[in-house]
């Protein structure tokens, strides 16, 4: 009995040591010389200010302003999207869309009229959006990821379909040729893992920078 | 459906076949002492930890002993967790490895996370990147992430030291088998894995929590950490405990669908690898094979039920006016709840292998999931872990099982049962049936006292109407006593208005309901896999006769897969009818 106890002490200390701070800080040590932008977060920067990270989901809505100039306010703030950007997926993080620092499920059960309600919102709004430039546009021609939210609520990808039905707003909005955003959006798409793992995905924020780095056209 | 989604299901199976086989084989070797390809690197330090814990190696322990130091080592650990965890903004704490200033999560919160992660579950009431510091993820969770996983190993590879002994009590040595399993089984993976996983994406840094200026006005902060060291061990030793709240699901990490694949193969590739060292270590592999062909089999079958729930959609959707069908650019299915980079397939495979195992990591939300799709993990959790398993306690619980398909293909045929060459008597299926049947009894016992009492509701969510209510409730306390960890997210135990703790209360009940639930589900099953390997390792081997059942061919196959789904069906459908069952035949709102 005594023998067990001095050994699982000393034992648990040693394992602490070894596995709690040896283990993390070879891997640190390891990782921020061999891959140091992936392990610090792929982080994009813009004329020297840090924009955000290419694998972190972005919302590409703008606030809204009162009449004062101030950005409104409602518990959260209140913002609309911005018609020259693509738009992210729904996103339902606490402190705002798209809160970095407090990934969250939204917990939306198959069978509730409260996940019904909140996809028929989404709808809503995305045709609100988008129909405007494609007239043919209906609930039925809208992919899935547009307005169900993700399970990280931070996703960083949208689907292919729902990214070319949004290059119609974007090219009428920025007065760029429909094919010059269907290119860019075929070059920010991401393959699957090993050619068969997981599905093709157009990454938004590296889709929206090159859109503003674009020469020509109205930004 | 997509071909890609089928393909990538069946590639999974075969590179995970080709891959655990020699690691099984490997395993074998360390655990009978013959030297290995690493030994040269480990048989050192081996030798120096050892010394260093005052162990003589060379003698055996009697299962008593054996479980003895198991027992106090986990409880040395469950202390200095607990402490370290209620001591996180302590004066003594580096602000660098507290950059935020988190205080500790509330007593009862801790006392369930503690619990949680002694015991492989990793059920989480927290969130990581609003509760814990650096410091609290690194020197305590990790730390019980490698050792929960090795004290799981250790106890299957004692209970199959005890079948294949061939005399005397001994069934090893506890502490030599827990630093053998680190150094030369889990410390190479989970290196190789880390690093693997960062040059994917997966973040590895001690830096504060960033702040953007997003091109369209808005700030985003975004959290960092040490991520992909944890990572690591969290799906090599099928703990499943997140860096992040949203665990396999946020990018940091799970950045892509390689990783995603890659991942799903590190939480299996120790429990298939133990299936075949078990057939090396009888001296009959295809002991091995007939065990890891009922645990594919099953594996399989619920894989298929979930990518074609999924891929059709949720009532909810349909109500909607959402069209689910494949089109052009989109894989269309039940996308609430999920990633686009992982899509349907790649969802609903994570989830069926992390949920066969002690895992619980996910990639998607299990809430969101359909009916029939979500009634697949239930289902999984009520097979007690067996389809392949937690680390270590797949084995050993799948086993137990083998031991009471042998009693009754026995009785079948109306001779005394015959295990390897040994008979089992009624001691032995004693313990293998109340080590089968505590984790029913304390998963059903605990949702039945959670559904009866005002205290157990209040922690069901403000959408878990009807019977989504009753599912999330019943899988907390499932997964909990199977040590899994998954959730259905909803159901809360821990009120927290701001990040930091401060404010913060937990919900007692839920808390310590779940503590307990899991503790008395890890170590009695533990208790009677060791003491069934004690009664087995003192019997004398006799040669099989013509008359022996045979427990290597498929007709045990399809015996032993009878016997789980019949237990687990008897056991846990009535409850299940009351809560996934009703949700995936009707399509009605609630």
């Amino acid at each position: 009995m005594r023998r067990d106890i001095v050994t699982s002490l000393i034992g648990i200390i040693v394992f602490t040591v070894l596995l709690g701070l040896v283990y993390p800080l070879v891997i640190t040590g390891v990782s921020q010389v061999a891959f140091p932008g992936n392990a610090n977060g792929q982080k994009i920067y813009v004329d020297g200010k840090l924009v955000g990270s290419k694998i972190i989901g972005q919302s590409f809505k703008t606030p809204v302003l009162e009449k004062n100039g101030k950005p409104k306010e409602e518990e959260e703030l209140v913002t609309e999207a911005d018609p020259r950007y693509f738009q992210s997926r729904p996103s339902a993080t606490e402190g705002g869309a798209y809160n970095g620092a407090a990934s969250t499920f939204s917990n939306r059960g198959p069978n509730d009229k409260a996940t019904e309600e909140a996809d028929a919102e989404n709808i809503k709004e995305y045709l609100e959006l988008n129909k405007p430039y494609d007239a043919g546009l209906t609930v039925a021609k809208i992919p899935v990821d547009a307005i169900n939210t993700s399970a990280s609520n931070l996703d960083p990808e949208i689907s292919q379909a729902n990214a070319w039905i949004q290059a119609h707003r974007i090219a009428a909005v920025r007065k760029l040729s429909l094919s010059v955003v269907d290119g860019l959006i075929a070059k920010y798409t991401s393959g699957r893992g090993l050619g068969f793992s997981g599905e093709e995905g157009v990454n938004v924020l590296e889709l929206n920078l090159a859109l503003n780095s674009l020469s020509g056209g109205t930004k | 459906m997509t071909f890609a989604g089928w393909l990538t299901i069946v590639l999974f199976a075969v590179l995970l076949t080709a891959f655990a086989m020699p690691v099984g084989s490997y395993m074998a070797r360390v655990y009978t002492g013959e030297r290995v390809f690493l030994s040269p690197i480990f048989a050192g330090p081996e030798r120096l930890l050892l010394r260093l814990l005052r162990v003589d190696s060379e003698r055996g322990q009697d299962w008593k002993a054996y479980a003895k130091s198991l027992l106090i080592f986990s409880l040395a650990g469950w202390l200095l967790l607990y402490i370290i965890l209620r001591t996180q903004n302590a004066f003594y704490v580096p602000s660098a490895l507290n950059p935020l200033g988190y205080h500790s999560a509330p007593w009862n919160v801790t006392f369930n996370t503690t619990s949680s992660f002694l015991t492989n579950t990793n059920w989480q009431y927290y969130s990581g990147e609003t509760t814990m510091s650096y410091l609290s993820q690194m020197i305590g969770l990790t730390v019980q992430n490698w050792l929960s996983a090795g004290v799981g190993i250790v106890v299957a590879v004692a209970l199959v030291r005890g079948i294949v002994s061939r005399s005397g009590k001994s069934i090893g040595n506890f502490w030599q088998d827990l630093v053998r399993t680190i150094l030369y089984v889990l410390a190479p993976l989970s290196v190789l894995i880390a690093i693997v996983l960062v040059s994917q994406g997966v973040i590895q840094n001690f830096t504060t929590y960033l702040t953007a200026h997003t091109i369209t006005g808005l700030t985003q902060s975004i959290a960092m950490g040490p991520v992909a060291s944890q990572e690591a061990i969290k799906m090599l030793g099928t703990n499943g405990g997140g860096f992040f709240n949203v665990n396999s699901a946020h990018p940091f990490e799970n950045p892509n669908g390689f990783t995603n694949f890659f991942e799903m193969l590190a939480v299996l590739i120790i429990p298939a690898a133990l299936v075949f060292m078990y057939g090396r270590m009888t001296g009959n592999r295809r002991q091995g094979y007939a065990i890891y062909g009922a645990m594919m089999l099953m594996f399989l079958g619920a894989v298929v039920v979930a990518y074609v729930a999924e891929a059709h959609g949720s009532p909810a959707q349909h109500a909607a006016g959402l069209n689910t069908h494949v089109i052009a650019g989109s894989t269309g299915g039940n996308m609430e709840g999920k990633e686009q980079r992982f899509g349907i397939a790649g969802s609903a495979l994570f989830d069926v292998v992390t949920t066969v195992t002690s895992c619980g990591a996910v990639n998607s939300a299990i809430e969101s999931f359909t009916g029939i799709g979500g009634a697949v993990p239930f289902a999984n959790l009520s097979a007690s872990e067996v389809i392949f398993g937690g680390v270590g306690t797949g084995l050993y619980s799948m086993l137990l099982y083998v031991l009471l398909a042998v009693f009754i293909g026995g009785l079948m045929v109306g001779r005394t049962p015959e295990w390897l060459g040994k008979k089992l008597e009624a001691r032995e299926i004693k313990l293998a049936g109340l080590g089968i049947l505590i984790t029913p009894l304390a998963a059903l016992f605990c949702t039945a006292l959670a559904t009866a009492s005002h205290a157990g509701r209040a922690s069901i969510s403000e959408l878990g109407k009807g019977p989504q209510g009753f599912s999330e409730t019943f899988y907390a306390y499932l997964s909990q006593a199977n040590n899994n960890g998954s959730a259905f997210a909803g159901y809360t135990g821990f009120i927290q208005p701001n990040a930091g703790n401060v404010g913060s209360h937990g919900v007692t009940f839920a808390d310590l309901l779940g503590g307990f639930d899991m503790i008395f589900a890890r170590y009695a099953p533990i208790l009677f896999a060791l003491a069934v390997a004690g009664a087995l390792a003192g019997k004398r081997i006799t040669p099989a006769g013509l008359g022996t059942m045979r427990t290597d061919n498929p007709t045990f196959v399809v015996l032993l897969i009878g016997v789980i789904i019949l237990v687990g069906a008897l056991t846990f459908f009535p409850a299940l009818l009351l809560g996934p069952i009703v949700q995936g035949l009707t399509g009605h709102l609630y």
